[in-house]
């Protein structure tokens, strides 16, 4: 069976020089949470943004190897990269609603897709307001601004936002930095249920929550990937020195 | 196992529910013009030194060189000396400049370091006032009430270099002014809270700290305030008196009545042929400022891309 | 002299500065209303000038300028607009953009009197739209372009990275992103830069004095390719070309103009306050 994404000698240096990754291969199984974790500066966030191509936004940077979903390389020249980004979505570390209301936050990509349905829209962002626990909370005040919410409706807000499309993979660049544990808690158990339909790439909060959430993980060390495997083995028996160092907190 | 695993949809193929890629062509259109538009400044600075040339080439082939460097502007009888107007032209610019300068960067100085708040909060409007009035009301107003003032102070006439420079002056402090502030402002403040605490009193701090440090920013400040002097026309028009002869040297020159070149250009274009000479050389003159601004506006720039490299190397 | 005192004297000579750059500024204004009020009536608005100008009002001049500055808002907005789109999303840190700043900065230093023979040049004569609104409306659109785009860049990069960056996460092609979450937040900034340029452009002379303005018309255009007349250039001749002018005519002609292009400014300063103090983030 092909793996739902496949990593594949992916190198990558930004502008000033820094490699900030070095011959990466993984492979990502469809619905499986999978977890990105390491030290600062190890290379987590850059790889995320290599899945959906925003690192394309940075200019003078260089990149090897291939990024492979369902067998497509994301990189060849004939990929519309904006249908790329609406089957892998993406919820960044700090919640960044979009000016305007929470429904119009929801309905963005739905129209930027060419989604003109009312209807349709409607019955989407509900959808994906209820998949992110946050819909009875926001029904009555779906015409607020988006910046009214609190921190961890926002990116609640952020993380439903990111399903309206109904994309296949979901990028979690630490979506749960700077909220309380209630908070926090709300997004892991959505997570859970959310991936039974996507699969999901998750950077996490922590050690900790690495282990809470993984069903697999990656161990990054400054651009270099040090180990994958399962949460069990990773987080109870990891076979590099450095990722046993790591998860039971020596260094960090 | 849901049903996506077991078929995978394509994320090359479009959204089942949306239409396909209808929105292309539009934005190719959209974006084509955009980049057109960005170049569009560098066509159209070309295109006016083009069309200056074409219009004043002739006259650099038809009028003797001796002719264009001798020191009568009389083109009646095809004497096209440039030198008065040149002269003219700098002993106006350099009066406006000794007089903005320091006016300019003290009032930066006090807008930056001692005005509280809610002063600046008033008198930033009012230089931006000073910036909007037209020239031609500026100029107005030096022909019918300033000039008088001078000439009642004891000089011939009140249509001076001296008259232009005042009111020029007035016309480039906005600019002067702005930028020394952006200039001041962009000094660190460790540097300052550095010898303060050093015990420096809040003048040294400036006088040896701070106007030092913001140095390349006011040498930027002071360029940009001489092209806006040399360029401007209506207000010197009506107030230097017009007469095209070089003045006798020394602090008196300032206080004789001068033409500048872009006084001579907006006063005798309306009266020339169309192609003929005299018509050339008006175009000549303006080949000059245009040269003189390109000059003073490109190193001026070249120091704000200097500094900021500087900077940046340093971090 | 001690610290202090030296302290106290500079302070004391830079306050007294700014007080010699300020109080002129307005003087100026204030003379120029005290000294023109007295002329402003229903007639002097409303009437075209009568017996050799010293007479009447200075409508055709007034409409000339409001239709030139309509004019130059035709002329420059679209250019001025798509350049800054260019330059703040689309160019690259390279040379090429390098050469269009650098022509930018230049147009904005050119002399209005240059822009003037370069209307004339190719405008008037080698289009050969003749003297005529459409000559003057392009070439004062051209002299307003260098400061509509760069107030404009300054606008569109004020609008947050974040929100373009989700905006691509979310999907959105460059141009929807730059529609949808660029253009709307920079709307107030680029509008304030736009009435600034205008109100510039109204109040020049130099650039139409050979491409549009009329000494003195007896009939108010009739199409974009008739002269007319204009308030500046109308000040100017009546200040020096028309002998026995009484000056409270020269005065409240001074005054409209100082009105219409301090209200360009007034207009422009409350947008951008009332917009930023609007600003969700």
């Amino acid at each position: 069976m092909t793996a739902k994404l496949s990593i594949q000698n992916l190198s990558f240096t930004y502008a000033d020089g820094a490699q900030a990754l070095r011959q990466i291969n993984m492979d990502i199984q469809a619905n499986e949470l999978f977890v990105l974790f390491g030290p600062s500066r190890a290379g987590k966030t850059t790889l995320l943004r290599l899945l959906n191509r925003l690192a394309d936004l940075l200019e003078g940077t260089e990149r090897t190897g291939e990024v492979l979903i369902n067998g497509r390389d994301i990189y060849a020249p004939n990929v519309d990269v904006t249908q790329l980004r609406r089957r892998v979505g993406m919820v960044f570390a700090v919640p960044t609603p979009l000016p305007g209301s929470i429904y119009s936050n929801l309905a963005y990509s739905l129209q930027m897709a060419g989604i003109r349905d009312h209807h349709t829209i409607a019955e989407r962002v509900e959808r994906s307001l209820r998949q992110a626990a946050l819909w009875d909370e926001v029904k009555d005040r779906l015409q607020d601004s988006a910046f009214a919410l609190s921190g961890g409706q926002k990116q609640r807000m952020c993380l439903a936002r990111s399903l309206a499309l109904e994309p296949e993979i979901i990028l979690l660049d630490n979506p749960t930095s700077g909220l309380d544990p209630i908070s926090t808690a709300m997004v892991e158990d959505s997570l859970f249920q959310l991936k039974q339909q996507y699969t999901i790439i998750m950077v996490p909060h922590s050690v900790q929550q690495a282990s809470r959430v993984a069903d697999r993980a990656a161990f990054l060390l400054n651009g270099e990937l040090v180990e994958v495997g399962s949460q069990q083995q990773l987080f109870m028996h990891p076979h590099d020195k450095r990722t046993e160092d790591y998860v039971t907190g020596r260094f960090g | 196992m849901s049903t996506f695993d077991e078929a995978p949809v394509s994320w090359q193929e479009p959204q089942k529910d949306a239409p396909p890629a209808r929105r292309n062509w539009s934005e190719l259109i959209i974006e084509t013009l955009i980049r057109l538009a960005g170049i569009s400044a560098v066509v159209i600075i070309t295109l006016i030194f083009l069309f200056l040339l074409k219009e004043g080439a002739p006259a650099f082939m038809q009028v003797p060189i001796t002719n264009l460097l001798s020191t009568r502007w009389y083109p009646i009888e095809d004497m096209f000396g440039l030198i008065p107007l040149l002269v003219g032209s700098l002993l106006v610019t350099i009066g406006a400049v000794a007089i903005a300068v320091p006016l300019g960067l003290t009032t930066a100085v006090y807008l930056g370091e001692f005005a509280p708040p809610w002063q600046r909060e008033i008198l930033k409007p009012v230089i931006e006032v000073l910036a909007a009035i037209p020239s031609i009301v500026l100029g107005f107003l030096g022909w019918v009430a300033l000039a008088p003032l001078i000439q009642g102070a004891g000089a011939p006439t009140g249509l001076t270099a001296f008259t232009g420079a005042i009111i020029l002056a007035y016309m480039s402090l906005p600019t002067i002014i702005s930028i020394t502030e952006d200039a001041l402002y962009a000094v660190p403040r460790e540097y300052r809270d550095g010898a303060l605490a050093l015990g420096a009193t809040q003048w040294q701090t400036i006088w040896r700290v701070t106007l030092p440090a913001a140095r390349s920013g006011i040498v930027i400040a002071v360029m940009l305030g001489v092209g806006r002097a040399i360029g401007e026309t209506m207000a010197v028009m009506l107030v230097t008196g017009n007469a095209a002869n070089i003045p006798q040297f020394g602090l008196g020159a300032f206080f004789q009545p001068v033409r500048t070149m872009t006084a001579t250009i907006a006063a005798e274009m309306g009266e020339v042929a169309q192609g003929s000479v005299h018509y050339s050389v008006l175009f000549a003159i303006g080949i000059v400022l245009f040269l003189i601004t390109f000059l003073v506006n490109s190193l001026a720039t070249r120091f704000i891309g200097g500094s900021a490299r500087r900077r940046g190397g340093q971090i | 002299m001690t610290r202090q005192q030296t302290q106290r004297l500079a302070q004391w000579l830079i306050s007294a500065t700014a007080v010699i750059v300020i109080l002129p500024i307005v003087l100026v204004v204030v003379y120029v209303v005290a000294k023109g009020i007295g002329a402003i009536n229903w007639e002097f608005l409303t009437q075209p000038p009568r017996n050799g100008m010293t007479e009447g009002g200075i409508f055709p001049a007034l409409l000339g300028t409001i239709i030139l500055t309509l004019g130059t808002a035709v002329a420059a907005i679209p250019l001025a607009v798509g350049a800054a789109i260019y330059l703040a999303e689309y160019a690259g840190d390279n040379r090429f953009t390098r050469a269009i700043r650098l022509a930018i900065v230049n147009l904005a230093g050119i002399p209005s009197i240059v822009y003037g023979l370069f209307g004339l040049g190719m405008f008037v004569l080698f289009f050969n739209f003749g003297t005529s609104i459409l000559a003057g409306a392009l070439t004062l659109g051209l002299m307003t372009l260098p400061v509509v785009i760069s107030t404009a860049e300054e606008a569109i990069l004020t609008v947050p990275q974040e929100f373009r960056v989700v905006s691509f996460s979310l999907g959105a092609s460059r141009w929807q992103t730059i529609r949808h979450q660029v253009l709307p937040h920079a709307l107030p900034g680029i509008i304030t830069g736009i009435i600034l340029g205008l109100g510039r452009a109204a109040g020049e002379t130099a650039p139409i004095l050979f491409t549009v303005a009329a000494f003195y018309l007896p009939e108010l255009p009739k199409s974009i390719f008739d002269q007319t007349m204009a308030l500046p250039y109308h000040l100017y001749v009546i200040a020096t070309q028309v002998p026995g002018m009484p000056l409270s005519i020269q005065y409240g002609t001074a005054l409209v103009l100082l009105f219409i292009v301090l209200s360009f400014t007034l207009v422009a300063t409350v947008i951008r306050t009332v917009m930023r103090r609007r600003r969700e983030w």
